[in-house]
């Protein structure tokens, strides 16, 4: 039995006096402390998430009406590359990372990530590698001609990357810029694995693991493999475009498809990297605003590992119009159907956990159920896109945009949301609002299924994706105006929460340690936690530690 | 809301590039299995999010709650083995069927009549040769229609002479990637005459947008009638027409011919669209512009303007010279 | 009101021994890990090219087997693990001498390496532009001898230390993390030279 001792509230007051503001500034930047780090990773990817969605914003207003002026081909192209490569690599991981840094110590009861300026050095390289990108506006052309970001696409299909289609340095910009950002993702991947599997509190099995930490382990395992091909890819790019050599020259015998695989086989688990944090957002969250245990824990480790396992073979479903053979295709149309299997027992699981429960409407909890339905969508027209003869018509065109933005913004960033309106009371000490967090959901799932459902309509009319206008004749004007209205209910949404987050900041409910009655150690500890995040180190009996501390008479331990 | 509603229904009527509008074997195919996957997934959507509705509504918490937890239940092997077992069965039926529209599509055995295209992606235009015809034209592609007891196919063996591309005319077609150092072969049968269009759809550069598709399927008449006027080098009797002969001569003295072909000329560039049947084509500028003597001239004159982004640069010719080309390539029929 | 509801559990008997991995082993799995999925898609690259090259020289024509400073690469693994199980018996002299052999071998195997390059480049002209064989061989070779490099520094400085008299017992687990990645910059080298030797030529 636990014997329990209160938390010595005492020497868990942080410093409170008024300081400098170079002190703080020199106290942030010189950090090694995983919760820092993890929300300059978090402050660092909203700040990118502006920009991407501006950039967004922008391309709606072009192709909200045929044959528009707004912006020129140039332009155009420029935004599409910025916002891809922007939201994937610093947003996604930024955000994700962030959130990982910041949780996974707290959840196994550490005091630290394992390599703490390891830590800190992968956040400033990707950040770095973030400045460089957007550097590309100014520095691009070289000198001579300024102001020219990459427009090769954010998967930048060779040979459009080489010298000869892609004169200046906007295309070694965006080369080298991933390169860092890889570099320091394949950093925090590792320090993620090596804290989970070294520094667990006494008695945190890993089956006794939150599904929050089991979905991080397994993301980051999938950047080691999946990350690294893209490095690899990169580096040959670089030597292609600086040494002259021919990795992916057409003209001198080189391959334009072994870059689509290169790239795919980094791009596809690069999906299930950014999807699996959130579902272990949801997996938290959901049974919280429940009131009940997770339903199935064991299948949904093992289907996170399946997913896992999976992801690695599925990657030429992005190119099942390159030319594969039948042989080819076929094999890529079963790995990517045979996937479906494990994410469907998650949603199953996720229902299981509603099902006989009392669910509580709070503004993480709306946001979980918006994700579980959009979720779904987002499923189904993977399945969709996995039929083959059906994907060649549909692949590079707007259902495509469509169902990916259902999985990145309808999931990820719905999710995401859930997870900040449900952590921000652990990190500030404040609850956000909920007021303004209602008025910010509705905004945004009204927005969002205004753009990306009637998105996929476009596609079926044979819109392909990356013009940068079209004829009023294809009957597509009426679809991209509405479209282009949600992309502006979506930004009202985003600013709501963004002014949520500062607002709260000062004038938030004080939320105390625990304010939603939640079961793992995080909460165990005051909010905002202090540096060393527990005074005595916890031991465990259970998944859910909390719980048997305030439910002495049904006990978890005895369900293992 | 009717409004809408009515503009819904037009959006989906008028479109000429729609995929389920399909006008050929391949694209009616994948027509027919989509139609099979949106039934599937549409019933899975409406279980799995009618079962979540449900769970919301009926287990949201409510004010007569008592205070205390609801039971913790922590697993169920038996709904969990269901729940796997039945997406298995629905995932091996969906396979199959996919992978046999797959083989039907990609190994359908070739016949003997088919028409061969060679089809060569360009920044951002589209050069179509008929090597057993000797024919060779840009942008518009003409093929006859197939009669489905006694089919006449037209191959595709496509490559890109720079970037990748991607050859989709949705009423015939799923797409295929133009892909430079590889060749990727696809079919269409279109079985109505008719103008079908598309657009290139693998994001080749600046003006990948305009990079546009037009095929003419032509009943067999009409189609033998147009392979036998593409197939004769342009008119070199230009007498009666002096504008048209200083044109030739400033074509011919300017780099044009660098990049552009007149049959029975001495222009035998191949950088640009081959230009012996310009008159004879609807539009110029990759199907981007109409193609009559003012666009014509306009495009001469500075190319940029109307196609941000293309590479044949303006020529700076003067506005006689401009009248006497847009006069001579007006004859190019 | 944070002393009452801010409680951690904590036990006063202890389970069984409650021991996690060492973390430096850890780390270095998972980068070895990274490493190798880099070397598996330059690999791919290389496989993928053989005999595709437009132009020559071609590798059957150029290339002879480094048996030789194969032989020095693997036998500095033995050294090397010499190294760490003598410094795990507190033997700092043994250690010294089985870096400083490691060390050796290491820059015998460079050596041999830029020796190869310079002839392949003064003799045949083959550089990474020639054609798409020189593309891939400098490439991965160069990877590989990158790794190589990166390695032999951080041995050198471990000599180093050695030599001043700072390495002591305790630091056994430190010098077995690097040995680790030693190893597997050997082991990198088997199917380097097994792909771009034996299957290439």
């Amino acid at each position: 039995m636990a014997i329990t001792t209160p938390v010595l509230a005492a020497i868990d007051q942080t410093l409170t006096r008024r300081r400098p503001p170079s002190t703080v500034l020199y106290e942030w930047v010189s950090t090694v402390d995983h919760k820092k780090i993890g929300l300059m990773y978090i402050a660092y990817g909203l700040i990118f998430l502006l920009i991407g969605g501006l950039e967004a914003t922008l391309m709606r207003i072009q192709l909200a009406v045929p044959n528009n002026h707004f912006v020129s081909p140039q332009v155009f192209n420029r935004l599409f590359t910025m916002h891809g490569t922007t939201m994937v690599f610093w947003v996604g991981m930024m955000v994700l990372f962030g959130f990982g840094n910041y949780l996974v110590p707290l959840m196994i009861g550490a005091r630290d990530m394992a390599f703490p300026r390891l830590n800190a050095f992968s956040f400033w390289i990707s950040a770095f590698g973030g400045v460089l990108l957007y550097f590309s506006y100014l520095a691009g052309d070289g000198l001579y001609g300024m102001g020219s970001a990459p427009d090769v696409g954010w998967f930048a299909y060779a040979p459009l990357t080489a010298k000869v289609f892609s004169p200046g340095h906007s295309t070694d910009y965006w080369t080298l810029s991933i390169l860092l950002s890889g570099i320091g993702s394949t950093g925090t991947a590792l320090n993620i694995v090596t804290t989970t599997i070294c520094m667990r509190c006494k008695g945190m099995k890993m089956m006794r693991l939150p599904l929050f930490v089991w979905l991080m382990l397994v993301a980051s395992f999938l950047v080691f493999v999946a990350v690294s091909p893209l490095t690899a890819a990169q580096i040959m790019l670089i030597i292609d475009r600086y040494l002259g050599a021919h990795f992916f020259d057409t003209q001198a015998g080189g391959s334009a498809v072994l870059w689509m695989h290169f790239f795919w086989i980094f791009g596809h688990p690069e999906v299930y990297i950014l999807v699996l944090p959130a579902f272990g957002f949801v997996s938290e969250i959901i049974p919280v605003f429940s009131r009940k245990a997770i339903f199935g824990y064991p299948a949904m480790v093992a289907a996170t590992v399946a997913i896992g396992f999976i992801s690695l073979s599925v990657w030429a479903h992005h190119m099942f119009t390159v030319g594969m053979g039948p042989e080819g295709n076929t094999f890529f149309v079963f790995s990517t159907m045979v996937i479906s299997v494990p994410t469907g027992i998650k949603i199953f699981n996720w229902l299981g956990t509603l099902w006989g429960g009392k669910i509580i409407f709070k503004v993480p909890m709306m946001f979980c159920i918006a994700f579980l339905f959009q979720f779904l969508v987002a499923g189904l027209t993977g399945i969709m896109l996995s039929a083959a003869p059906f994907n060649w018509q549909l692949s590079g065109s707007y259902f495509v945009i469509a169902h990916f933005h259902y999985v990145l913004v309808g999931s990820i960033i719905t999710a995401l949301f859930g997870a900040f309106y449900y952590w921000y009371p652990k990190v500030t000490g404040r609850l956000m609002s909920e007021t303004l967090g209602k008025w910010h959901f509705w905004l945004f799932i009204i927005g969002f299924h205004l753009t990306f459902d009637l998105m996929h309509v476009p596609g079926l009319l044979g819109m392909p994706r990356r013009i940068y206008t079209y004829e009023a004749s294809r009957g597509w004007g009426w679809l991209n105006l509405l479209v282009g209205i949600g992309a502006l209910f979506q930004a009202a949404g985003t600013l709501v929460f963004v002014y949520n987050l500062v607002r709260s900041y000062y004038r938030g409910e004080i939320a105390g340690p625990d304010p939603w009655d939640a079961w793992t150690l995080e909460w165990a500890t005051p909010s905002p936690p202090p540096a060393y995040n527990f005074a005595v180190e916890p031991t465990v009996y259970s998944r859910r530690p909390l719980w048997d501390l305030k439910h002495p008479e049904d006990q978890d331990t005895e369900y293992e | 809301m009717q409004h809408s509603l009515r503009l819904a229904s037009q959006g989906f009527a008028d479109s000429p590039t729609s995929i389920f509008d399909p006008a050929a074997t391949p694209a009616h195919w994948a027509f027919g299995l989509s139609k099979l996957v949106l039934s599937i997934t549409l019933g899975i959507f409406l279980t799995v999010g009618g079962l979540m509705l449900y769970a919301v509504i009926r287990f949201r918490q409510r004010p007569s709650d008592p205070q205390r937890e609801p039971a913790q239940i922590y697993g169920s092997d038996q709904i969990e083995l269901s729940w796997t077992v039945i997406p298995i069965l629905v995932v091996v039926m969906l396979f199959l069927t996919t992978t046999r529209v797959i083989w039907q599509t990609e190994a359908a055995p070739k016949p003997p009549v088919a028409v061969d295209v060679v089809v060569i992606g360009h920044q951002f235009w589209w050069e179509y040769r008929y090597p057993k015809l000797g024919v060779v034209t840009a942008n518009e592609l003409h093929v006859p229609v197939s009669d489905p007891a006694m089919p006449t196919p037209t191959y595709l063996a496509m490559s890109s002479a720079d970037t990748d591309h991607s050859f989709w005319v949705p009423r015939l077609a799923g797409k295929m990637d133009v892909i430079p150092n590889r060749r990727n072969t696809m079919w269409i049968d279109p079985q109505v005459p008719g103008l079908y269009l598309g657009q290139c759809a693998q994001y080749c550069g600046t003006q990948h947008a305009k990079m546009l598709l037009r095929v003419y399927a032509q009943s067999p008449e009409d189609f033998a009638a147009w392979i036998k006027q593409q197939q004769k080098p342009a008119d070199p009797d230009l007498s009666g027409n002096p504008a048209a002969a200083e044109g030739q001569t400033v074509f011919m003295r300017n780099a044009c011919i660098n990049c552009h072909t007149i049959a029975g000329t001495v222009g035998t560039g191949r950088y640009g669209p081959d230009l012996t049947h310009l008159a004879s084509r609807d539009t110029i500028a990759s199907g981007s512009v109409q193609n009559t003597p003012e666009n014509l001239r306009k495009w001469i004159a500075d190319p940029n303007s109307m196609k941000p982004g293309v590479l044949m640069p303006p020529m700076h010719l003067n506005d006689h010279d401009l009248d006497v080309i847009t006069a001579y390539l007006t004859t190019l029929h | 009101m944070m002393q009452t509801s801010s409680t951690i559990p904590i036990s006063a008997q202890v389970e069984p021994p409650w021991v996690l991995p060492s973390r430096g082993v850890v780390g270095m799995a998972c980068l070895i890990m990274a490493e190798s999925a880099i070397f598996i898609i330059f690999v791919v690259a290389y496989i993928y090219y053989i005999g595709r090259s437009l132009s020559g020289p071609m590798p059957a024509q150029v290339l002879e087997l480094p048996i030789f400073s194969t032989i020095c690469l693997l036998s500095s693994s033995f050294t090397v693990h010499y190294a760490v199980s003598a410094l795990r018996k507190d033997n700092v002299r043994g250690c010294t001498l089985g870096l400083a052999g490691t060390v050796l071998l290491g820059a015998i195997f460079l050596t041999m390496t830029g020796r190869e390059w310079y002839h392949l480049i003064h003799d045949f002209g083959l550089t990474i532009r020639t054609n798409l064989f020189g593309t891939t061989f400098y490439s991965l070779v160069g990877l590989h001898a990158t790794h190589v490099v990166i390695g032999l520094t951080m041995l050198t400085i471990a000599l180093t230390l050695s030599v001043t008299g700072h390495v002591k017992e305790t630091h056994a687990e430190r010098l077995d993390v690097l040995s680790i990645y030693w190893h597997f910059v050997d082991g990198v080298w088997v199917v380097v030279f097994l792909v771009v030797y034996v299957l290439g030529r």
